[in-house]
């Protein structure tokens, strides 16, 4: 295939998942609801002294949760499901490269991410009077290192492991980054000895980078940003090369 | 379209034989865990030709095909798809053939409209979907979701996805297993059809009728080796004068290969036995001779009427499908 025609390729191929997910209704539901259903469930429960100051903390970290969701566990699944049914083995006989495949696949999924920032933003903006600060394009940034890093992350484990155990590792990682990821409490309320493990993983580093730029408007902190960024190439780059057909 | 410009190759190991034919396969080994499961295989497939590979279940023939295809690497031996390296020069390769799957799934969602579509997209001159989906009769279901669609009409998508390149060469592997007689005579008129347009076809299939009515040549393989290879003419011929005999448990095998007009005798089972022979008369008086002495009754008798079903029986003491 000619760089062009791979090129044209993965857009009909990221419309086709796009356009298959949609027909999931109920996965694409809980992907989407979820993060919605705790921003307003957090933000209206008082667990910060005021409600501005609780959506400023929770608006980022439910962002990083749609991402977390969506890339990890909705496309995780699907495609070790995918990869159990034999559809991925069709693909291996076509020449629609390996990492084309897993390009496409990033593509609708941040297709659908943009979707649930989009709903994020205005449940927040229009419910709980929240404001953005910071720059949109590091916002954007960050998004989509992270959307790579998760979905690198999904994808590793549907192309290593069997289709159930990609179901039960993916809601276990979706579980543990949801605890120390500083999601929806600050790292520091963690026991201390484990801080220093929740701070490399990659969803402390996605809320932290997101919660500076949209909380303060400051730029990118370096530690996390190296981090976000390390993941993001990393996460993809293992897929690609461990990512197993049948 | 380029035009080939002659390659010199200083490796000759790799240049000299290859040329020419669609398919080489030399002394082929892959082995899983410590069965082996192809096992010194080798025979060449020329363009334009309709090769079948007919075994039992577990003869190594879909082991074989996917090696072919690129999805496995052999433990020995040499395999040439198109002049190509199936694994070190797959991508060129892809583009070129077109494979069928035993078992290839798709998205459950997906319709073969969309599918075909799709699919079409990965390739640099490929066939009109629609025109596929009159091929393979899958009009009517062109909008119902795969996993709507019933086992024949999953098979011939997949058909149809394997022709969506318009490839030099298809593998084919148990393209009408589960069909309907109506549905697999469709698909041999398909397969009749890439012949007749210069397709090579490598098919796999435990269907004799079908090696026998679409093969220009088949092999025999049964546990990974090579049993026998030909047209299918010369495959029956050579089986013709082949008994086949089923009797109680004590008939010993030195007994039959001791009867004079035995060439040889094969043992398939418990008191199973295929006996080869040029004087088919004087042999069966010989059996029946025999079996009157030691008063053991016959449960099968049958000779040979020059099917390539006989053929298999004689040549891997086996029947096809059991």
């Amino acid at each position: 295939m000619t760089a062009g025609q791979t090129g044209h390729a993965i857009l009909a191929q990221a419309a086709t998942e796009m356009r298959l997910t949609m027909r999931r209704g109920e996965s694409v539901l809980v992907t989407i609801i979820i993060p919605a259903a705790l921003l307003i469930f957090f933000a209206s429960a008082r667990v910060l002294p005021s409600t501005r100051q609780a959506v400023d903390f929770l608006v980022p970290g439910t962002l990083a949760l749609a991402v977390i969701s969506t890339g990890l566990v909705s496309l995780g699944i699907a495609t070790a499901y995918e990869r159990y049914y034999g559809v991925l083995k069709r693909y291996g006989s076509t020449p629609f490269p390996r990492w084309a495949l897993i390009a496409a696949k990033l593509l609708s999924v941040a297709m659908i991410e943009a979707v649930q920032v989009a709903m994020l933003i205005a449940i927040a903006f229009a419910g709980f009077g929240w404001r953005p600060h910071g720059s949109l394009l590091l916002v954007l940034l960050a998004l989509v290192l992270g959307n790579a890093a998760f979905a690198g992350l999904g994808l590793t484990l549907a192309g290593a492991l069997r289709a159930e155990a990609t179901l039960a590792g993916a809601n276990g990682l979706f579980l543990l980054f949801l605890l120390l990821g500083g999601l929806f409490a600050p790292l520091d309320h963690l026991p201390s000895w484990l801080v220093p493990v929740a701070r490399v993983l990659p969803a402390a580093a996605l809320a932290d980078v997101l919660r500076s730029v949209l909380q303060s408007g400051s730029h990118l902190p370096q530690g996390s940003g190296l981090l976000l960024v390390a993941w993001a190439i990393a996460m993809p780059v293992v897929a690609a090369l461990t990512f197993r057909w049948e | 379209m380029q035009v080939g410009v002659p390659r010199l190759q200083p490796d000759l190991a790799q240049a000299a034989p290859t040329s020419g034919r669609a398919v080489v396969v030399e002394n082929l080994v892959k082995a899983y865990g410590r069965r082996r499961a192809v096992d010194g295989l080798s025979f060449d497939i020329q363009p334009g030709e309709v090769f079948a590979l007919l075994g039992p279940n577990g003869a190594g023939k879909t082991t074989t095909i996917e090696i072919l295809e690129g999805y496995r690497r052999p433990d020995g031996g040499r395999v040439r798809v198109l002049g190509l390296d199936p694994i070190a020069e797959g991508s060129a390769l892809k583009s070129r053939i077109g494979v069928m799957l035993q078992e290839g799934g798709l998205y459950p969602a997906i319709t073969p409209r969309e599918a075909l579509r799709l699919f079409a997209r990965f390739y640099r001159s490929p066939r009109d979907p629609e025109e596929l989906l009159r091929l393979v009769g899958l009009e009517a279901a062109a909008a119902t979701r795969f996993r709507r669609l019933s086992g024949g009409q999953k098979q011939r998508l997949s058909l149809a996805l394997a022709l969506i390149p318009r490839p030099e060469l298809v593998f084919l592997d148990e393209p009408t297993t589960g069909l309907d007689p109506q549905a697999r005579r469709s698909t041999w008129e398909v397969i009749a059809a890439l012949k007749h347009e210069g397709v090579t076809v490598v098919l796999t299939t435990h269907y004799l009728e079908e090696a026998e009515r679409l093969a220009d040549r088949v092999a025999i393989v049964d546990e990974g080796r090579l049993v026998a290879l030909g047209t299918p003419e010369s495959l029956i011929a050579a089986a013709s004068g082949a008994v086949r005999l089923r009797a109680a448990r004590q008939l010993d095998a030195r007994d039959l290969e001791a009867l004079p007009s035995a060439r040889s005798v094969a043992c398939s089972g418990p008191g199973a036995f295929v006996l080869q022979t040029d004087d088919v008369p004087g042999l069966l008086v010989e059996i029946t001779t025999l079996l009157r002495d030691r008063q053991i009754s016959l449960t099968e008798l049958r000779v040979g009427e020059g099917s390539l079903e006989d053929a298999f029986i004689a040549l891997t003491g086996k029947d096809l499908v059991e």
